[in-house]
């Protein structure tokens, strides 16, 4: 769950051709970028689209923290090829957002500027190994939760880019929870710190699903133009529910002394997150949200000179094939 | 195996290794970093290959030296035991330089490694084969960068230039042959270094030819990582870095 809190768009456009367009939806016809589709849809999706490819992006960073300190050789690899997968979500996804009409150049900018968002759980730090083991056990996790329905939205470049990504991302979650079991099976500081990985990143990804559908005033529309798949506490009942037991099997304590099963409902009763920590972070205030913008920042403006000089050797080989026909 | 002291051929083992190991993590540092998103993918695939010829030099190490494993090398050995050369474990600069440095060292493996996987022993032609065909990338790549920024703005132009100015002098050592190199041309293992800088030179050159840089002159050479006497100050944070959960938690499993 890459994209939080998706402002959705009033459209101002014809009437009938709304209609047309929500019956075209209705009968799971995906839409393709030469397809007419109303103005609200077009941005909502790019601003999806484009905070879920910043998540990437910017997810690099928590787990590049470690990739130096990986403690074995197999797993430094693992963690690189993760983080090469994450950064290859991020290029299909900037891809789509390019079809709806808007560059990655631009969306960079809006990111770096802070005009766009990434997801609030990257504002969290990794401090200690076990961290990387709970960045792919749970935030892969919540992640798998929202972009499995997400392979059936209604964008056709969009549907299929996730399609792509869910498939890398089982692996991620699985090296996580392998990351995890050997910590809980080894000695008590590994088992310290796996308990320690866990409170710290629990309530943060619950809060990766947004907050309570009934201060949830984007979902209704987008839920119609099947941008969004599910309400975001249904989704979060569906990862509480099915992480309890793998924390059970991992013999660590979920931070929550509330978590009870409830046979009534055929799921788990739990505390929901703080949800003025929350927009907090979202405002900005996070741990670490002034570290991962100037990081961003600085890796583009130190490249400039890079992009610059490849444009221009690019430029010049093109003038010298001109020239030569 | 080929008839060699196990000794030298440990020694020889260990450089192949600890070069892929310590430019593996040198690249791996960019993670998250790079100029454009192309970049830390291909940053990042060029650490995991490095990372991965690793394993199988180190492993193969820790097989001749007897009771070790491949981590043990790389995560418990102290400055004085790492046997890469100077030029992988310098910091990495700006790109212009990461990406010199790059293309420097492939230049070398891919003139290495397909004559390794000729080698006399099995284990080394094995591993050599796998390697020659990332090494054979790695240069397209790196070189096309060199170009590109070479031959790019007055800026980027500059900025290569200084990379490479940097990075000659530790050039050299790539090809000072000694004892060990000696008796691995020996019995058929490897190729004496000296006899691959003809070839080297003629590569380097035609690239940076096309990038429109200069190679500097002078045959001056820092020497000391490849034999372990002098490694430069910055391999001892490197490690101090890179072993540190494997030092402060002894006999953990990870």
């Amino acid at each position: 769950m890459y994209a939080q809190m998706i402002k959705s768009e009033a459209s101002k456009d014809d009437p009938e051709k709304l209609a047309e367009f929500q019956a075209k939806i209705d009968a799971d016809i995906k839409v393709e970028p030469r397809d007419w589709m109303p103005e609200g849809y077009r941005k909502t999706l790019i601003r999806q689209i484009g905070q879920h490819a910043h998540s990437e992006i910017v997810g690099q960073l928590p787990e590049g923290n470690w990739i130096t300190r990986a403690p074995t050789l197999e797993r430094k690899m693992i963690l690189l090829a993760k983080v090469q997968d994450e950064a290859g979500h991020g290029l299909y996804l900037y891809a789509a957002a390019e079809t709806l009409g808007v560059s990655r150049d631009e969306l960079t900018e809006m990111l770096l500027d802070g005009r766009m968002k990434y997801s609030s759980i990257f504002n969290y730090p990794t401090l200690n190994w076990a961290d990387i083991g709970a960045v792919g056990w749970l935030v892969d996790g919540a992640a798998i939760m929202n972009q499995v329905p997400l392979q059936r939205t209604s964008y056709g470049p969009y549907s299929r880019a996730m399609i792509r990504i869910c498939k890398e991302e089982s692996f991620h979650q699985r090296q996580g929870y392998d990351i995890m079991m050997k910590m809980a099976q080894g000695t008590e500081a590994q088992k310290k710190m796996a308990q320690d990985a866990l409170n710290r990143l629990w309530y943060p990804s619950l809060m990766m699903f947004g907050p309570s559908d009934a201060e949830s005033v984007h979902s209704t529309q987008n839920m119609a133009w099947k941008i969004k798949m599910n309400t975001n506490d249904e989704l979060r009942q569906k990862f509480v529910d099915q992480t309890v037991p793998q924390a059970e099997y991992l013999g660590l304590t979920i931070p929550d002394e509330n978590l009870k099963w409830n046979e009534d409902k055929g799921g788990y009763d739990y505390s929901d997150p703080d949800w003025t920590e929350f927009f907090n972070v979202l405002k900005g205030n996070g741990p670490c949200n002034t570290d991962r913008l100037e990081a961003r920042n600085k890796a583009w403006d130190d490249g400039a000179w890079v992009r610059d000089g490849l444009m221009a050797h690019a430029e010049k080989k093109r003038a010298a094939k001109t020239a030569a026909e | 195996m080929a008839n060699v002291d196990k000794e030298m051929l440990a020694q020889f083992l260990l450089r192949m290794g600890d070069n892929s190991l310590i430019l593996g993590h040198r690249v791996s540092e960019w993670c998250g970093h790079a100029p454009v998103l192309e970049e830390d993918i291909a940053l990042a695939n060029t650490a995991l290959d490095l990372i991965g010829q690793t394993q199988l030099w180190l492993g193969y190490a820790a097989e001749v030296i007897g009771d070790k494993t491949a981590d043990d090398l790389a995560f418990l050995r102290d400055v004085w035991d790492f046997r890469n050369i100077l030029l992988v474990e310098l910091p990495n600069g700006d790109f212009g330089q990461t990406l010199m440095r790059q293309f420097l060292y492939d230049a070398y493996q891919s003139i290495l490694l397909p004559r390794l996987a000729k080698s006399s022993d099995p284990r080394v032609a094995e591993i050599a084969e796998k390697a020659s065909k990332e090494a054979a990338y790695h240069v397209e790549r790196s070189a096309d960068t060199v170009v590109g920024l070479g031959d790019g703005t007055e800026e980027s132009h500059a900025r290569m230039q200084t990379a490479l100015n940097k990075l000659w002098p530790y050039v050299g050592e790539i090809f000072a042959s000694d004892a060990v190199d000696a008796a691995m041309a020996a019995s058929g293992i490897a190729p004496d270094p000296a006899s691959l800088r003809a070839e080297y030179d003629a590569l380097v050159g035609n690239v940076m030819a096309e990038a429109t840089l200069t190679i500097p002159e002078g045959d001056f050479a820092h020497l000391g990582g490849r034999t372990g006497a002098t490694h430069t100050e910055h391999l001892g944070h490197l490690l101090t870095q890179m072993q540190w959960l494997q030092r402060a938690y002894p006999g953990a499993s990870w």
